[in-house]
């Protein structure tokens, strides 16, 4: 469903993603781990047709986010970092701009409204300004215009960051939910959140994929868990670096 | 393909202008706008033209200060189409979108001209006054006006691809005016006049050519003039081009 072929950004002399490649199938829900300027929201950009590589290509079920970028859009939910929204609109109108961006019919519409509204929970705050909505809830909405056409293929940029422990709950049995219909990324640095939604994780650092395991295999290759291979995994890189 | 690309570009107006309708009404800027347009517009017409001294059942005063006050008034209205966007970091959110860029571009421009042509309509006490004081030239009127808008959306549409170029609304309306001015001043007969002593009448008529007022003055006199169209519309189209580049620009990672 997801395929990424040496995918490269660079911006001035940085690197920010170099060569990087991987596939994702139905089902499965990647977790996508790196320090903070690791690279991680670059790929999830480029991905999604935001920035343009310098080199490679993503296909999104079988369309090039280069040559076809429009089409490989439409098959992907994409809520980015700090999840941007209009915040004079309320989520209702919000919701609706964002279903016509996707070419839904009225009634398509309708009904896609209410179906995400009643996914991510925001039934209570559906009229309210978004200016006036909590970080969690804004999130939320995010979330929710991400899911509106029911695409095949999902990017989550730090999807519970800002989100209360019930939130983050909520979250997860949602992701859980659509998971096997989807292929779904993880952008994170919140280990916690690793085990309770993903199937496999994929360690980036410096733009280069250093790792790419089940979230056991990960935790059980040091005696301290995940967070001590993650944290092994980047000093490891940094020290090659150096 | 050219179907798909029609529809993709449909669907990025449609979704825009929505958008843009709604975030110009469900705050006060739609209506502060409007409500010093017309003000301002009124008093410059009553006063300075002293309107109702000229004796004549014309418009001709109350054009006059048309290009003026667009100038300083439609880069105000599109400052924050395309700026805001970058500020809010919500362009990220439309780049992810599957529309054409140009619809978006174009759907943004026809909602702040939507918002200059409701301005422009409540103008209309002005025409029923004239035609109450003597008998007016109506056709000409409705040509000046029809004019009048499309050249409030040539001014929309530098100020929308200025505002593509900065993330503060402010720097892209002092940047808005600024051009606006240049292209409305060269008409003015002191710096066509002005050029032409300096490098020749060729010159001073060639800049005159780019200037708004130049084709806005034609209409004015009730005269159609194709020419005067192409300009305005051709103006537009470039416009939308460079914001349409200015945006795409962003896609290679400038922010």
């Amino acid at each position: 469903m997801l395929d990424l072929h040496n995918l490269r950004k660079a911006f001035g002399d940085h690197v920010a993603v170099a060569d990087l490649s991987f596939s994702l199938k139905q089902g499965e829900v990647l977790g996508f781990l790196g320090q903070n300027g690791a690279g991680k929201s670059t790929t999830m950009r480029m991905v999604s047709g935001v920035l343009e590589p310098d080199a490679g290509d993503a296909l999104i079920h079988g369309q090039s986010i280069i040559s076809n970028r429009r089409m490989a859009q439409s098959q992907i939910g994409y809520l980015p970092e700090g999840a941007p929204l209009y915040r004079d609109m309320t989520p209702v109108t919000f919701l609706r701009f964002i279903a016509d961006a996707h070419g839904l019919s009225r009634p398509d519409r309708k009904q896609a409204v209410e179906r995400v509204i009643a996914d991510a929970r925001i039934a209570s705050v559906a009229g309210k300004p978004i200016a006036a909505l909590s970080k969690g809830y804004r999130r939320r909405v995010g979330l929710a215009a991400a899911l509106i056409h029911d695409p095949p293929v999902l990017l989550l940029d730090e999807p519970t960051d800002g989100l209360d422990p019930v939130q983050k709950r909520a979250v997860r049995a949602l992701v859980a939910r659509m998971a096997p219909e989807k292929a779904i990324v993880i952008s994170t640095h919140t280990l916690d959140e690793v085990p309770a939604m993903c199937s496999r994780v994929i360690v980036i650092d410096q733009g280069r994929k250093v790792a790419d395991e089940t979230p056991e295999n990960l935790a059980n290759s040091k005696p301290g868990g995940l967070e001590e291979a993650f944290i092994s995994l980047a000093e490891s890189r940094e020290a090659e670096t150096c | 393909m050219l179907d798909l690309e029609w529809r993709g570009t449909l669907t990025g107006i449609k979704a825009a202008w929505r958008r843009e309708i709604s975030a110009y009404f469900a705050t006060p800027l739609a209506y502060v706008f409007v409500a010093i347009f017309l003000l301002v517009l009124g008093v410059f017409t009553w006063d300075l033209s002293r309107f109702f001294d000229t004796g004549a059942a014309d418009l001709g005063p109350f054009f006059y200060w048309h290009p003026w006050l667009f100038m300083m008034f439609m880069p105000a209205l599109a400052m924050r189409l395309w700026a805001e966007e970058t500020s809010h970091g919500t362009s990220e959110l439309l780049l992810s979108l599957p529309v054409n860029l140009t619809g978006l571009v174009i759907g943004k421009l026809l909602a702040a001209w939507t918002v200059a042509a409701l301005a422009l309509a409540l103008t209309f006490p002005w025409w029923i006054s004239v035609n109450i004081l003597g008998s007016a030239d109506n056709a000409a009127i409705a040509l000046t006006y029809a004019m009048s808008l499309i050249m409030a959306g040539a001014y929309l549409a530098i100020g929308a691809a200025v505002s593509a170029l900065t993330r503060s609304a402010v720097l892209a309306f002092v940047s808005g005016v600024l051009v606006a001015f240049i292209l409305t001043a060269a008409g003015w007969p002191l710096v066509s006049g002005a050029v032409a002593d300096m490098f020749g009448a060729a010159a001073g008529d060639a800049i005159a050519q780019f200037s708004f007022l130049t084709h806005f003055e034609t209409a004015q006199r009730g005269v159609l003039e194709l020419r005067g169209l192409l300009f305005f519309f051709g103006f537009i189209a470039l416009c939308i081009a460079l914001n349409t580049l200015f945006v795409s620009h962003r896609r290679g990672g400038a922010q």
